[in-house]
């Protein structure tokens, strides 16, 4: 039996009808066709599948879309705003905090989340925040860089005084 | 950033912008018009008979397409997966190896779990999923071994019947006078170590799309794969679709480690059904699917001689090593892992004199191992640098200076080691040297020293590692039973606008070639980053190509490119002679220009000549028009880096946890094209050999159930269990390779791992602790210590 779900994914409304066991990844990935959100694994270990649920990091492997019906979505697709990256991919692309690129959509949701609740975080507190996702190829070090990175960009662009307006 | 400057720079990566804004072209992300799924039903029994199969109810669930056996394959004409790497060379008593018959399904007996039994073809993969639970197997479970050791015993188990005693092979090396070595030895040093069984996990599991058109008659199958050619022959070979219809695509490729470079059953499978179905089926490996069904690594049983005299000088080395193969030959290298990636780099960055080594290859009811990142030297790294700290123990010396004492010197290269490959070049003192002096030895030996009155176990670990990559020579490989070539391919083609697209046979899966790659075109003819582009992955545009593993891909394919670039810049300068009406042997390149001797303003950009190739009217004699070559490099030799890693490390006796406390690796691989990147892949293999040490282990139970069989089981290292890692590089380039290089992927696994069980040992000297067997988690630490402490 189907359920009518509507959500809002990036910005844009979405109403399908889905079975009931559908998984938001699989909603995400097979039905909406944003691929950019991995799944790395089938025990909630890996976070390839992270996403953006009402403002909190969820494994989206974890969560049904039936769930998440009536919520706000964000993906690494919405990352970026009007095609300028979110510091943290930026980070990521000048740290090489990537190379195979298949965790890293998850691994910037999570760090997008650690900054929103830390601006200032140590690498240890980058390194306890990011144990729910996992990386095959960089041994982390350029993960953390890239967030470190990431954070100075967002405080600095907060000191920075506001663009005037005429 | 000047075109001459690109070379040698950390460029940021030029595949980034589409895999940070979840653009990728990973398989699974591949959907075709009318789609189909397909789900794998696998043995849950390690070793079992196969009773009766009964797929009825299956077949009648709604959105069911189809559900086949084993014998449905049989019938369909599919056989039994190929062997890539049959060993002659070796064989003890000259006998040939027996390869078991492994098919695609199982028919009548499964022999690990995860050893496929049939295949479902759905509307949806959740219907997939829903179909392998209507499909009723009557299995006779039959007794199960997994311990290579006691498969070999009187009475095991026997998996295949043509294979007695389970012995897949016996193969060894000699070469010196072993018996002298021992006997004029003062001492033998022996050794026992279990180099546990490893499972590769690539984020990204293994995934295919296959997609067959009837009218065409040809087949496109995206795949996750580091060497799409490879499989491309593979599986012209197993399903008869010809190489001519059977196009290949892996564009990223979300890691590989090794675990990639096979052909596998579900990849068969997915042809299969499609070709017979007409219509595209989707294959992804759920992640314990994935442990079970994609080959693992490692997984030795060694004992150790060495044959020392006091002074530290060591004469020669024995080894036995037991490999587990897992219940079948897995397709990609997996015979020569054991033996020829192994055995001839036993002897390390040392001078011995004498080498033995048998490799005792078994089968078990487990899933198939093969390469893994490293495949084989780290397995002899451990041996000759655990031994090292070992002997250095027995004979009261420093760790540093035993190593010294049988260092191949700088002079002495090229240096054919008593493991008979041909070192290349090499300066071991060197990275020593720096290695020490970043860590400070002497101050830190003081501070272990006053650490230790305070009840503190701080340890340091080295290790001086040579490795052998940038495989290889096809002659050399050839001559070892591997049947394939280890060359590389290149096309460069530089378009009227003297914009450049490069088609490489090198397969990146994270390696960043895409962008290493233009540096070196940047390099080599002068053009900007931003005008060239790098094509891999799809056997219908790039010539046949080996892939990417070995550490091969810059070693091989970067001088592949490198040639053909040449080729087309020598083609360019005859086209300037002639336009510039100079003698050939007068005209200069120089970023970009070619120009007359002495006349700087007599010049030609290399775009102006691509235009002038294009137009072609006024071409000298014997000269084709447009500017494209292609290069197809065969090594000369393989390529040895090396390097010297040090470990500080403190653990805890009452909890038996190691806290790593620093990392230091100095790493030579020639000169580097991108210092970022080849970092990363320190950073990554450090990462994978860390683990090895202290965290993973691929374990099954006596019935051949994989105990580590989910991520929830198996310690795949997290942010928080590493640390940063100090890397610094001396630079010793490769006589033999066109720019020098080395490779540098699996430096960082090969190392790490004896580095950090060196440290812990170090650390744990006080309680008499020899050794403590991978991996040194703190269960097992915390045991050594119990045991040390009993009286």
């Amino acid at each position: 039996m189907k359920q009518e779900i509507h959500l809002k994914v990036n910005g844009v409304d979405h109403h399908d009808e889905v079975e009931p066991r559908l998984l938001l990844v699989h909603y995400l990935r097979d039905v909406l066709n944003l691929t950019g959100t991995h799944v790395g694994c089938d025990t909630s270990q890996c976070g390839a599948c992270t996403v953006m649920l009402d403002g909190q990091a969820v494994k989206s492997c974890t969560v049904l879309a039936v769930q998440a019906s009536g919520g706000e979505v964000k993906t690494v697709e919405g990352l970026a705003t009007n095609g300028t990256l979110h510091p943290v991919q930026e980070g990521f692309w000048e740290k090489h905090g990537l190379q195979c690129g298949f965790c890293t959509p998850g691994m910037m949701v999570a760090a997008v989340q650690l900054l929103e609740r830390n601006p200032d975080p140590t690498e240890a507190e980058i390194r306890h925040a990011l144990e729910g996702n996992l990386c095959r190829c960089t041994g982390y070090q350029n993960i953390v860089s890239a967030v470190q990175y990431a954070a100075e960009q967002m405080k600095a662009a907060k000191a920075a005084p506001a663009p005037v307006t005429q | 950033m000047a075109v001459s400057k690109i070379f040698g720079s950390s460029v940021k990566r030029r595949e980034d912008p589409r895999l940070i804004t979840g653009k990728g072209y990973y398989t699974d992300d591949m959907n075709l018009p009318g789609q189909t799924y397909m789900a794998v039903l696998r043995s849950p029994y390690g070793h079992a008979r196969i009773r009766s199969i009964n797929t009825e109810k299956a077949k009648q669930l709604g959105g069911v397409v189809a559900v086949y056996t084993g014998q449905d394959l049989a019938d369909g004409g599919i056989g039994p997966l190929p062997q890539a790497w049959p060993l002659e060379l070796g064989m003890v008593n000259g006998e040939k190896m027996t390869i078991p018959e492994w098919r695609v399904l199982a028919i009548d007996t499964v022999r690990f779990t995860g050893d496929g039994v049939a295949v479902v073809i759905a509307e949806d993969p959740y219907t997939a999923k829903d179909a392998l639970d209507l499909i009723e197997v009557d299995y006779e479970p039959l007794p199960a071994v997994t311990n290579q050791a006691k498969a070999m015993e009187p009475g095991a188990p026997q998996l295949h019947a043509n294979v007695p005693n389970n012995l897949a092979f016996h193969w060894r090396l000699a070469n010196g006078d072993v018996d002298a070595a021992f006997a004029s030895a003062d001492r033998v040093v022996k050794a026992h170590f279990i180099n546990q069984r490893l499972i590769p996990n690539p984020m990204e599991t293994h995934a295919a799309v296959a997609s067959w058109n009837a009218g065409a008659e040809e087949m496109t199958f995206w795949n996750t794969s580091q060497n799409p050619h490879v499989t491309r022959l593979l599986g012209t070979l197993v399903t008869g679709i010809p190489e001519h219809k059977l196009r290949v695509i892996a564009r990223d490729v979300g890691g590989g480690f090794g675990c990639k470079i096979s052909l596998y059953p579900g990849d068969v499978l997915a042809m299969w059904t499609s070709k017979k179905l007409g219509r595209p089926v989707k294959w992804t490996e759920e992640r314990r699917e994935n442990y079970v069904a994609t080959a693992h690594g490692r997984d030795h049983i060694q004992d150790v001689e060495y044959a020392v005299k006091n002074d530290g000088t060591v004469l020669g080395i024995r080894v036995k090593a037991i490999a587990n193969m897992g219940a079948y030959l897995n397709t990609g290298p997996a015979p020569g892992v054991p033996t020829w990636l192994f055995a001839p780099m036993l002897a390390g960055c040392y001078k011995l004199i004498a080498l033995q080594s048998d490799t005792y290859a078994v089968y078990t009811n487990t899933t198939p191992t093969d390469a893994y990142r490293g495949a084989g030297r780290p397995e002899a790294t451990y041996i000759i640098e655990r031994g090292m700290d070992i002997i250095a123990r027995e004979l009261g010396m420093d760790p540093v200076e035993i190593r010294r004492k049988n260092f191949i010197q700088q002079e002495d290269f090229p240096y054919t080691s008593i493991g008979t490959f041909t070192y290349d070049s090499g300066n071991y003192e060197g990275s020593l040297a720096k290695a020490l002096s970043m860590a400070d030895y002497e101050s830190f030996r003081r501070e272990q020293a006053e650490a230790r009155k305070h009840g503190r176990y701080l340890g340091l670990g080295l290790s001086t590692y040579v490795e052998v990559c940038g495989l290889g020579p096809s002659a050399g490989a050839n001559a070892i039973g591997f049947t394939g070539g280890l060359w590389e391919s290149c096309v460069v083609r530089m378009h009227p606008t003297g914009s450049v697209t490069v088609y490489t046979g090198s397969s990146p899966h994270g390696q960043g070639e895409e962008t290493t790659f233009a540096q070196i075109v940047s390099k080599e003819l002068g053009v900007p980053l931003e005008q060239v582009d790098i094509i891999h992955g799809d056997t219908s545009s790039v010539p046949f190509g080996m892939g990417t593993y070995g550490s091969r891909g810059l070693a091989v394919g970067g001088a592949a490119l490198v040639m053909a670039a040449r080729k087309v810049r020598e083609k360019a300068r005859k086209i300037a002679a002639h336009q510039l009406e100079a003698a050939l042997d007068d005209v200069v390149w120089e970023d970009g220009i070619f120009h007359v001797q002495g006349s700087p303003d007599k010049k030609k950009a290399i775009q102006e000549i691509a235009f002038a190739a294009y137009m072609a009217g006024n071409l000298p004699e014997g000269v084709t028009p447009m500017l494209e070559e292609s290069h197809f490099y065969d090594p000369p030799n393989f390529v040895f880096p090396f390097g010297a890693h040090i470990c500080i490390v403190e653990v805890d006796p009452d909890t038996g946890v190691t806290k790593l406390l620093r990392y230091i690796a100095v790493d030579d691989c020639g000169p580097v094209v991108n210092p970022m990147i080849v970092d990363g892949q320190v950073h990554g293999g450090l990462a994978q050999g860390i683990g090895q040490a202290l965290f993973e282990h691929g374990i099954y139970d006596e019935d051949g159930q994989l105990l580590a069989g989910s991520m929830m089981d198996y310690a795949v290292p997290k942010a928080g269990d590493l640390i940063h890692f100090d890397l610094a590089r001396t630079e010793t380039p490769s006589p033999h390779q066109p720019l020098g290089m080395k490779g540098v992927g699996e430096t960082g696994t090969i190392a790490s791992t004896p580095t950090v069980v060196n440290a812990v040992v170090d650390a744990l000297s006080p309680f008499g602790i020899a050794h403590i067997d991978l991996p040194l988690t703190a269960e097992n630490v915390w045991r050594a210590i119990q045991n040390a402490r009993k009286p």
